[in-house]
């Protein structure tokens, strides 16, 4: 995926990344490998944005004075 | 003598001073509520005092049935309107069509000026303004959590967006302590967080309850977010100065909530739309594929040695027709050839050469095979085998055909 670092990626990136790999899918112009990488990618990153805007509960934390953030009380 | 009126005409000239002065005709009064009376007609009558004087005052009922607060007795209060002549009773009174709560005076010219003052350093500027990010991973909250706008705010972004992190930044949200909270809550996203844009919320309330947002130090602070700040203050009408000076103003903590979230609906359909478009992508692509392997399993089939070979096979079916005709006469040379050998071999046979007359003469002490009369002395024992049968005979003499050799051998 595009990005580099640990961390998952936004929904944001996940949408880029499923919008481009949708593209270049469309676009044909690949090895049959490459395809099935493409669509599996797709697959995946589709579940991944779909599962995102379904989550079943809000993340809260709450900033204290020192800049620590700390679980909602 | 002087001229005399009646006390009509006397009061229509008193009247006509009242209403030639401008100043009479807009004026704000200030003083407590006292006698109020709401007649059967829906006007208002009441007495407007202060410590020293009174003044009637009268409010027609389609005015009074636009006032925001509801006047009592008691109420300090702040009225407008202007000051006639009541004929039929000679007396003066406000003709009332406005009535707020005192101080309110005071607070909206504070408001006014401070807004002015603002305005006039460019902290309201539109080109000041900077845009609310479209899909933000973290928002920051500066609201009291104990809040109904705070639950507000979590129930419309937990079903637009739940992707989002919420940073609550707690505060005060009214009353004298509020300002420096408030400031150092939007402080502190500045500082330590990655928020990428903090809502400033508060529910609805009197003009007292929000004032603290009109706090010129709570101004500043919106105004000098690092991060993109959207304020949900109050409702709907209310307008308070942070409203101006954040990047963007919503009308409640509802619609700020909205404001600083995608649809998720759309985002869900534009999900499926794309997976749709994926699936579509990867058949059609697939059957490209499928349609290429067959393309090419034609031309394949076209060029295929498996083809000549096929063909060839059937020539060496033909041709091994004719070669198998060819052996068949070389095969009946031999054979003749063959019997030709056999016979030969069978005339060469001793056996068939006992059967025309010959005879094998062998000794009998040892089988040797006689084949020279040095093979058998005087009285040797023979057998004579002929093609029925042995006879058993002795030498009686000798005679050599090879006269040297016999003499040689018999010394």
């Amino acid at each position: 995926m595009a990005n580099s670092d640990l961390t998952p990626p936004t929904f944001e990136q996940a949408f880029a990344d499923l919008e481009d790999t949708v593209t270049k899918l469309e676009s044909g112009e690949l090895a049959l490998e490459e395809a099935v990488a493409l669509y599996e990618r797709g697959q995946r990153l589709a579940q991944l944005c779909a599962k995102m805007l379904d989550a079943a509960e809000l993340r809260i934390k709450q900033i204290e004075d020192n800049g620590t953030l700390s679980p909602l009380d | 003598m002087a001229d005399t009126y009646t006390v009509y005409e006397l009061t229509i000239y008193i009247r006509d001073l009242f209403d030639l002065d401008p100043r009479l005709q807009d004026v704000w009064i200030e003083g407590e509520i006292s006698n109020f009376k709401r007649a059967a007609s829906g006007h208002l009558y009441f007495t407007l005092k202060d410590d020293q004087s009174e003044l009637p005052c009268v409010m027609w009922r389609w005015q009074a049935e636009q006032l925001v607060m509801d006047p009592r007795h008691g109420d300090a209060v702040l009225a407008h309107g202007r000051i006639a002549v009541y004929e039929a009773r000679g007396q003066y009174q406000l003709y009332c069509d406005l009535i707020q709560p005192a101080g309110v005076g005071e607070l909206n010219r504070q408001f006014e000026l401070l807004k002015a003052r603002l305005d006039a350093e460019g902290l309201f500027d539109a080109d000041r303004k900077r845009p609310v990010p479209a899909y933000p991973r973290q928002i920051g909250i500066v609201t009291s959590p104990t809040t109904a706008a705070f639950q507000d705010i979590q129930n419309v972004i937990w079903r637009r967006y739940p992707v989002v992190e919420l940073i609550l930044s707690p505060t005060l949200v009214q009353g004298q302590d509020a300002p420096p909270q408030i400031v150092a809550a939007i402080e502190r996203l500045n500082a330590f967080s990655e928020v990428d844009v903090i809502v400033v919320a508060r529910g609805g309330g009197s003009l007292e309850d929000l004032w603290c947002f009109n706090d010129e130090s709570v101004v500043r602070a919106v105004a000098a977010s690092r991060i993109p700040v959207v304020t949900g203050v109050g409702h709907e009408i209310d307008f308070t100065l942070v409203d101006f000076a954040a990047d963007q103003r919503a009308p409640t903590p509802s619609a700020a909530a909205e404001l600083v979230t995608p649809d998720g609906d759309a985002l869900r359909l534009a999900v499926r739309e794309r997976h749709n478009a994926l699936r579509l992508a990867a058949d059609a692509f697939f059957a490209g594929q499928r349609q290429a392997i067959e393309h090419n399993r034609q031309n394949l089939r076209r060029v295929s040695p498996l083809t000549r070979l096929h063909s060839a096979r059937q020539r060496l079916d033909e041709l091994s027709g004719r070669s198998s005709l060819l052996a068949q006469h070389s095969f009946d040379r031999r054979r003749d050839r063959l019997q030709a050998v056999a016979q030969a071999l069978n005339a060469a046979n001793p056996a068939s050469l006992l059967q025309r007359g010959y005879a094998i003469v062998t000794r009998e002490s040892d089988g040797h095979r006689l084949a020279s009369v040095q093979d058998a002395a005087e009285g040797t024992w023979l057998q004579i085998a002929l093609h029925d049968g042995r006879l058993k005979a002795t030498v009686r003499a000798r005679e050599g055909t090879r006269e040297r050799e016999s003499t040689g051998d018999d010394g």
